[in-house]
């Protein structure tokens, strides 16, 4: 069970930051889900000798312990690799603020309880700016009320049911599913032969 | 009641409502690459689960095999190939490996072997299955996690899309292709437009097309955010049907797959043909395209600050200036292969350019076709030869390869590349690299004259 969200928020204001850009497919050539954390936003952190790059957001106090961040427009776009989830929470994000993101990033995300809150473009420009604030305060994203609140400031965000379930109760959605093990049965006995998909013929 | 192609495939497919507003949806054909399934299939294990139902899934490999050879360049590699084998051989699922006739990239074999059709749903561990949409099917990307619960239950937790219509009406330009329907429409929906749709493509421009070039245009339809992409089926599909391995077996009965006439969508966008020219992207998301005859933008061109500050970023990633014209862009290599652009009828169009004439000097070029069938099939039509006597590097062994270079195959630090891809983010096609995306004619076009150039200068030439 998991209601809220609390943290230092880094700004990553960058519009279309893509799943390239989140885990560069040098870390794919894997076969677990483990050790990504190194990879997340890669290029972003390091630079090609393999040293901090210093100017970046997470590289500088107080964002090194960000467990949110507030990302620009259609964050997440680009190749399935759910690696790039794995990465994000491995690396100690717990949630990303922004006002759109992919299709399957947005479901890789529940899956992995990463928690993708979206809000109106003048909120995703207010907390860019308050979590641009050396100095600034903890956000806390609270997943029942859908509300976000940092100090004075508050605004809603839209979550949808399915979604904010998944997160609060941290489920297994494949576990779950075959709990309806009857309806899928039944609903393969009404397919006629030709809707029985066989590669093995 | 009226109702979207898009409805009628969920309706048709909805095993059952579930209590927080997701559906259970029962998915008919799912396919596999090796690079996300594999934490799938340790899902399983670890659960203690089974599959479902193995004979509905295929694994392929593509992503990360190497084209020079049908062996793995590396230990990493062959080690996810064997993997995935291993994964298959347990779970008695088909998998068409290296030196398998039937191997390719994901989206080209599964039409190659005819295991699509109209009315159908298929899920793939990648993002371009909204491919199959060209054939009046729903087609869509899932991640790893949902790979398990495919292999699982055959079925996914589903949540409706919104509808979005674009309408291409009319004959589009002279040298245009559908290539360029799509990189218009991503310029003009924004890459991430789509967000949260299912777009239906239609108008004359789009049934126009043929099968290959639908399928172009459905697979790009991810760039702009949708989760999934459809064309009405109609005769050019039944026609596409025919002749492959498995062509016969499938029979979605029950719904005439297109949308009803009076069908109401929750966006529309209409394009004009004639608005159709041959493009090219200048920057680092699919979106920033300008016709070959025009010049990069400058930062003039902008109101917000924030557009000025993403024009600034992604010029200086791509080495170029405000103001430039397109075709004053040198480039390194050329690359013709992907899901998009790598089919018998891309590679066809590009030997047109390319016939009598040759590479410029200090260009590399790679072309890469998209499965064994088109390989041999490109050799057997003279295809072959017209591409080496061009200068053309003529891959033996089909896959992804410089699409996303996760193989041997990595553009350098710098390193411009004038490719028939579906993607130009930062990185894509190596750390540094800078990919500029058009169709397969004008990178031959671009191979040719060693810059950016307009395919009509060639076509016009030839046709004297
Ligand atoms: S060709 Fe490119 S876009 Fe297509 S599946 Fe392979 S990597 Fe993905």
């Amino acid at each position: 069970m998991k209601k809220t969200i609390k943290g230092i928020a880094a700004p990553l204001s960058l519009a279309n930051v893509d799943t390239d850009v989140i885990m560069p497919k040098r870390f794919l050539i894997t076969i677990t889900r483990e050790g990504l954390a190194d990879g997340t936003f890669a290029d972003l952190r390091f630079d090609n000798e393999g040293e901090v790059r210093p100017d970046f957001i997470l590289n500088k106090q107080p964002w090194t312990t960000a467990n949110i961040l507030v990302v620009g427009d259609n964050f997440g776009c680009g190749s399935s690799r759910e690696h790039a989830v794995w990465g994000m929470r491995q690396l100690g994000i717990d949630a990303c603020i922004g006002t759109s993101f992919a299709g399957i990033f947005y479901d890789n995300a529940r899956k992995n309880g990463l928690a993708l809150p979206i809000v109106s473009s003048e909120t995703q420009g207010d907390l860019l700016q308050l979590a641009s604030d050396a100095n600034g305060g903890e956000i806390s994203i609270d997943l029942e009320t859908r509300t976000i609140t940092a100090g004075d400031f508050k605004a809603p965000f839209e979550m949808d049911d399915a979604t904010q379930t998944a997160l609060i109760r941290g489920r297994d959605d494949t576990m779950d599913s075959l709990e309806y093990v009857d309806a899928i049965r039944a609903f393969e006995a009404r397919l006629s032969d030709t809707m029985r998909v066989s590669v093995i013929r | 009641m009226s109702l979207t192609l898009y409805d009628k495939l969920v309706d048709a497919h909805k095993v059952c409502d579930l209590p927080d507003g997701d559906m259970l949806i029962y998915v008919d054909f799912h396919i596999m690459n090796e690079y996300t399934s594999p934490q799938a299939f340790s899902g399983l294990d670890t659960k203690d689960l089974t599959v479902w139902r193995p004979e509905a899934h295929l694994a392929v490999v593509d992503h990360v095999n190497a084209t020079r050879s049908s062996e793995p360049h590396d230990a990493a590699s062959k080690l996810l190939i064997d993997n995935l084998e291993a994964n298959c051989t347990k779970q008695g699922i088909a998998f068409y490996g290296l030196g398998d006739p039937r191997q390719g990239i994901e989206h080209v074999i599964v039409p190659e072997q005819g295991l699509v059709a109209p009315g159908m749903l298929i899920a793939c561990g990648d993002s371009h299955t909204t491919t199959y949409g060209a054939f009046g099917a729903l087609g869509f990307g899932i991640g790893t996690s949902e790979v398990e619960h495919v292999l699982a239950t055959q079925t996914l937790r589903y949540k409706r899309m919104k509808t979005m219509r674009v309408t291409v009406d009319g004959d589009i330009a002279l040298g245009g292709t559908a290539k360029d329907i799509i990189m218009k429409v991503v310029q003009v929906v924004g890459a991430g437009g789509a967000n949260g749709y299912a777009v239906e493509f239609a108008g004359s421009a789009i049934s126009n097309l043929d099968m290959a070039g639908r399928m172009t245009v459905c697979n790009m339809a991810v760039e702009l955010g949708a989760r999934a992409a459809l064309i009405a089926a109609d005769d050019v599909t039944a026609a596409a049907l025919q002749g492959h391995p498995h062509s016969g077996q499938f029979e979605f009965i029950g719904e005439n797959w297109a949308s009803d006439e009076a069908a109401v969508f929750d966006k529309e966008f209409t394009i004009t043909g004639a608005e159709i020219v041959p493009l090219i992207t200048w920057g680092t998301s699919p979106d920033q395209s300008v016709p070959i005859t025009a010049r990069v933008p400058s930062g003039s061109d902008y109101v917000s600050p924030k557009d000025k500050a993403a024009l600034g970023r992604a010029l200086q990633y791509m080495g170029l200036s405000e103001g430039q014209s397109a075709q004053s862009i040198e480039i390194d290599t050329a690359f013709i292969g992907s899901c998009t652009n790598s089919r018998i009828e891309d590679l066809r169009e590009a030997a047109k350019i390319l016939e009598g004439r040759h590479v410029a000097t200090g260009v590399e070029a790679i072309v890469v076709p998209g499965s064994a069938m088109t390989r041999l099939k490109a050799e057997a039509e003279g295809l072959r030869a017209i591409f080496e006597a061009a200068g053309f590097e003529w891959r033996p062994e089909a896959g992804c390869s410089m699409c996303l270079a996760m193989n041997d195959d990595i553009a350098m630090d710098g390193e411009r590349v004038a490719s028939s891809t579906n993607r130009n983010f930062e990185g894509r096609q190596g750390r540094g690299a800078r990919t500029h995306l058009m169709s397969p004619a004008m990178v031959a076009a671009a191979a040719v004259t060693g810059h950016l150039a307009d395919v009509r200068d060639f076509t016009r030439k030839t046709s004297k």
